[in-house]
């Protein structure tokens, strides 16, 4: 026992009080203030929080915080403890539909909410996922596996390769899809990554994750759940993508080619957007529609090729005005062996870097070049300085998206540091994730206010 | 045990809602004055009549702590309900619609809200948690309200008791419901996320009238702060209803304090005939252990039914089924409400939970009217196998939607023979009511974690106190002791201009039935006659106040000048006639009983009104009636009066 379990949260003023009235938390108390008595439930409290506050929840269920300095006494009179366990229920078996497996890298996918508590408590296991969304057994066998349990921001590189091995042994076993329960901060950094690492997959694997938390009734979750795995379980794109919402409302999933796909709101839930091109297809709970003929096709081998390596020296720069060489150098000096360039326009950054491009070269780091602008290609030989640029060693990495060149460039250097080699690696496409021309509705921003937007927004649900 | 029969709303005593144990709570809800919106910036109080974009979305219940829905999640999730939200982009931002996370509180609402906590003699909390209440209707885009408890345990004054204050939340307002048939809910969203608060007191209220009278004390308490919304919608009353062994109902959306008595009444009666029917069943045997019912599918049945909603039915192909409930003769007939019956409670739920929102959605043995030939009656009833001591009802819809229906039916018979089904119902406005959904319980409420708690420091306390009114309580036995005329009292205690009238009365000496009546009633007056009142502000009234304290103004010019100041548009010192001096006032004495001399009069007497009248049209406002009295040596108390 002790005080981080006992009195979990609680520090400093709010501490000496529970501990002077033997008070953990949990206990179902009465509180008396010098303004009166309230009855509870004492909650453990946020480690960001305070230490001035008790927070009790009443018995109409709402919490609020005494300050601890007007208590005068508390009188304890039970104990009633979250129950962290989500009661399951057999996800039923049907030989008929095809075997999915589930893999969990961190955030909530579904979970259940303790109310007596208020605690959101994570459900993962078929039988708990089944418990919540039980619309996943009309169309396959669910088995789960949680691999990390990280935040999207925290995923590594290494986590990136178990990932990988992890979806190669699953396919070496013969499932049939595989969905990756992910953050969506990074659900992009990883949907590319593993496009590279994960090669010739025989079946779909699909990225999902939720804008909305899972808690609450209005949540993508459940929807991008049965979208992802319908995907996985029936589609016939034996890629790997990211499968998210196409507009906010409830109506269809996007699924989105693991190169070409960029989280692009911060909060919107049909933030993943598919850049310089269309997505593969869409998918509701009836069908999957493919948008296009262009992708990779289910296959019954298990021919799956893996190569999961990284080099973890690699950067990403995105220029801005008055760039100073010493970024370039401070990573040159760090031992960086590649750097990928977000630059303006068409692929530039400004004349005082030139002399640290070239020191770059000389000590032999691989600098590619990608665009902020995020839709269109790299040119660089537009203008003078681009060419000045490519003299310099810079090459241009045609319309990869930054992050995908990112971690394109992290795997070709895990592969071989010939420079050479890494190039061929950089420039092949393999996954989409470059594009020899960009289709005409491939860049799609249109702006509010416009009439005939404004007819169009009138016209279909957004 | 349930003897005692309803009589009709006006014969009802006292000791008649006593006898069936009548207990009544509220909960107030009351939009705040605030520029914006409570979590985002947004404007509050716009409602817009064109919307730019429509937004589909569903809602999903999240599992509660048994694993298992609970009732009113269930509910909604049967419905399957489409719900589109129509947004207008002035009036709804991303963050409304769920894409957005919250900005910080609107410290604007919780100011006033705090302030109206004080007033209601409660407990602030020390540290506010923003909670979310689940709600599954839709009418909230989130799926749950944004609340947070800031103050607890206060009370109010009600005759010779206290009623208890319990809690006061703040939290945001919901959509406006546009219309819900079949499958899809329309609902508008402008305002959405505006401030309010709901004020909930324990059950005290004995009779129907009582509850009305303390939502007027709570009203009135709200007002008075002058920082609340007017107007329709901006004060909603939800009514708990509970009788002897009943249930508490909670009644929601109330429109006005007036139709609170014939609603609770109601409800009331609603309880007691139900209770009276669990009584009848018992009679026939029938508890809920030993309760049958059975359903048939009666397509093949009523072929060619002359029926309108039937014939209607067979045309779109759907399916047409029966639901025996053994041992109900009769029972579906049974009186529930003013005019209302126990087939209401089954259509009701058909409605709401199967979604066949075409009234009628079902058809009965027991009612009167013959929907269907008595041959097509003894055959359904022969398929049914029903027998003369059944009843039979029959409902239509798609082979989903009359699937729940026909579960539905059976689910609330059942329920007859347990007694009053915990529900929310709503109020309809002939003041009957109707099934809304299963009652939620205090089971759907979690902390938000989008927002930290807040703490309220004293500071911000002791500045609310500057500006928050008297309790009008307090200042209406104040004004019972000055005299104040009774009618003028209500009115005064709300006002605005409360504290100016303090002023006057204290600082200034002015009579204060006079002040009262240049605050409350010469405005009133003015408006009927169709003056834009709109001008008259409080520096006016506190000039003219001073005015009259200093003996600048006679009282009786008052409304004259009101009236020049409102007809001219604006004020300036300028209206205030300058007081006739002596010379003047005899000068027109002199010139005016000239005037009269050679007027003759069938009363002689009544000369003496002449010439005052004449007297004061060329000297009024310059001149009190009773200076000019005292000069003519006039005898007529009329003359005296301010008006």
């Amino acid at each position: 026992m002790s005080d981080e379990i006992d009195y979990k949260g609680y520090r400093g003023k709010s501490l000496e009080v529970l501990k002077r009235f033997k008070c953990l938390i949990w206990s179902d108390v009465e509180v008396i203030t010098n303004e009166g008595s309230f009855k509870g439930l004492v909650l453990p409290r946020s480690e960001t929080a305070d230490e001035f506050h008790i927070v009790l929840k009443i018995p109409v269920g709402y919490n609020i915080g005494i300050a601890s300095e007007k208590i005068k006494d508390i009188k304890i009179n039970g104990r009633r403890e979250a129950n962290y366990k989500i009661p399951e229920k057999a996800f039923p078996y049907d030989y008929r539909k095809p075997r999915v497996k589930l893999l969990g890298t961190g955030g909530t996918i579904a979970s259940r909410l303790d109310y007596k508590t208020g605690a959101v408590i994570p459900a993962f296991s078929p039988g708990e996922l089944y418990g919540s969304v039980p619309e996943l057994a009309d169309y396959c066998n669910l088995e789960t596996e949680k691999l990390y349990g990280v935040f999207s921001e925290n995923m590594a590189p290494e986590n990136w390769i178990g990932l990988a091995e992890a979806i190669g042994k699953e396919i070496k076993k013969g499932v049939q899809g595989i969905v990756i329960g992910h953050g969506t901060d990074t659900m992009h950094h990883t949907s590319a990554i593993l496009s590279f690492m994960v090669q010739n997959s025989p079946v779909p694997i699909v990225m999902v994750g939720s804008q909305r938390s899972s808690d609450r009734p209005s949540s993508d979750a459940a929807l991008n759940l049965i979208h992802s795995v319908k995907t996985a379980a029936e589609s016939d794109i034996a890629e790997i993508m990211v499968c998210m919402f196409g507009p906010t409302s409830d109506i269809y999933g996007l699924l989105h080619r693991g190169t070409r796909v960029r989280k692009m709101h911060s909060s919107y839930r049909s933030t993943f957007r598919t850049i310089s091109d269309i997505p593969i297809a869409t998918v509701s709970r009836e069908k999957i529609t493919p948008l296009r003929q262009d992708y990779k096709k289910r296959r019954q081998d298990k021919d799956v090729i893996i190569n999961a390596v990284f080099e973890e020296k690699v950067a990403i720069v995105y220029y801005y005005p008055n760039m100073l060489p010493d970024i370039i150098d401070s990573l040159i000096q760090n031992g960086y062996k590649g750097i990928v360039i977000a630059g303006t326009g068409l692929g530039h950054v400004n004349k005082p870097l030139y002399p640290a491009l070239e020191r770059a070269r000389q000590a032999g780091v691989a600098v590619y070049m990608t665009v902020q602008t995020l839709w269109g290609y790299v040119q660089m030989y537009v203008y003078e300085t681009g060419r000045v640029m490519m003299d310099l060693g810079v090459i241009p990495a045609a319309n990869m998206l930054p992050e995908v060149a990112y971690v394109k460039l992290g795997w070709a250097l895990g592969q071989t540091k010939d420079l050479e080699k890494v190039k061929e690696i950089m420039l092949t496409p393999i996954a989409g994730e470059i594009t020899e021309r960009e289709p005409s509705n491939g860049y799609l921003i249109y702006q509010g206010g416009l009439p005939e937007v404004e007819k169009f927004i009138k016209m279909n649900r957004k | 045990m349930y003897d005692f029969i309803f009589k009709s709303f006006r014969e009802m005593t006292p000791e008649d809602y006593h006898q069936v144990g009548f207990k009544s709570g509220l909960e107030i809800h009351q939009q705040l004055l605030t520029e914006k919106k409570l979590f985002c910036r947004c404007p509050a109080g716009h409602y817009s009549k064109d919307f730019d974009a429509e937004i589909l979305r569903h809602m999903r219940p999240t599992l509660s702590e048994m694993g298992v829905y609970d009732g009113t999640a269930l509910m909604e999730f049967k419905t399957k309900k489409d719900i589109i939200y129509l947004i207008n982009r002035n009036t709804v931002c991303t963050y409304e619609m769920d894409d957005t996370p919250p900005f910080l509180m609107n410290d604007d609402a919780l100011d006033i809200a705090l302030g109206i906590g004080m007033l209601f003699n409660c407990n602030i909390v020390d540290e506010l948690h923003i909670a979310r209440k689940q709600y599954l209707d839709g009418s909230i885009p989130t799926g749950f309200q944004r609340t947070a408890i800031y103050a607890l345990d206060g009370w109010i004054p009600y005759k010779d008791k206290k009623v208890k204050i319990v809690q006061m939340s703040i939290e945001e307002d919901s959509c406006r419901e546009v219309s819900d048939i079949g499958h899809q809910r329309y609902y508008k969203t402008d305002r959405l996320g505006m401030p309010l608060i709901e004020t909930v007191t324990e059950p005290a209220m004995k009779t129907p009238f009582e509850v009305a009278e303390v939502a007027w004390i709570l009203s009135n308490t709200v007002r008075s702060t002058h920082k609340v919304r007017r107007g329709i919608g901006a004060a909603r009353e939800d009514v708990n209803v509970s009788v002897k062994d009943g249930t508490r109902i909670e009644i929601k959306g109330v429109p006005k304090i007036s139709l609170i008595p014939l609603l609770t009444y109601n409800e009331a009666m609603r309880q007691w005939n139900l209770l009276r029917l669990k009584e009848e069943l018992k009679k026939r045997g029938i508890i809920e252990e030993t309760f049958k019912a059975e359903s048939f599918d009666i397509t093949k049945i009523v072929r060619k039914p002359s029926y309108a909603p039937l014939r209607n039915a067979v045309e779109k192909g759907y399916r047409i089924k029966s639901v025996v409930l053994k041992g109900f003769a009769g029972l579906l007939r049974w009186q529930t409400q003013t005019d209302t019956y126990f087939s209401k409670e089954i259509s009701d739920r058909v409605r709401v939970i199967a979604c066949l929102t075409s009234i009628p959605n079902i058809i009965h043995s027991d009612s009167k009217g013959d929907n269907i030939p008595s041959a097509d009656w003894t055959a359904v009833k022969k398929i049914s196998n029903a027998s003369e001591n059944d009843s039979v009802v029959i409902v239509w819809g798609s082979e989903e939607d009359s699937n729940t229906a026909v579960k539905e039916i059976i689910i609330r018979a059942r329920e007859a023979a347990i007694g009053v089904p915990s529900e929310t119902r709503q109020a309809i406005s002939d003041g009957t009511n109707g099934f809304e959904r299963i009652l939620p319980g205090a089971d759907r409420m979690y902390p938000d974690t989008d927002l930290p708690p807040m703490r309220i420091v004293q500071d911000r306390l002791n500045k609310i106190k500057t500006w928050i009114p008297e309790q009008f309580w307090v200042r209406q036995l104040w004004y019972k002791e000055l005299g104040i005329p009774e009618d003028i009292i209500p009115e005064l205690c709300i006002s605005r201009y409360a504290l100016l009238f303090k002023k006057a009365v204290k600082d200034w000496n002015v009579n204060p039935t006079s002040v009262a009546v240049f605050l409350i009633q010469y405005p009133k007056r003015l408006k009927k006659k169709g003056s834009n009142i709109s001008i008259l502000n409080e520096d006016i009234f506190s000039y003219l106040l001073k005015s009259c304290s200093e003996g600048k103004i006679p009282r009786d010019a008052v409304l004259s000048i009101m009236k020049n100041i409102i007809e001219s548009g604006q004020f300036t010192e300028d209206i205030i006639p300058t007081p006739a001096n002596e010379k003047e006032i005899n000068e027109v004495i002199s010139k005016s009983l000239e005037q009269i001399k050679n007027t003759s009069l069938i009363d002689e007497s009544n000369k003496e009104i002449l010439l005052m009248g004449i007297i004061m049209n060329k000297l009024r406002g310059r001149v009190s009636a009773v200076t000019i009295a005292g000069m003519v040596g006039f005898r007529n108390k009329r003359i005296g009066n301010v008006g």
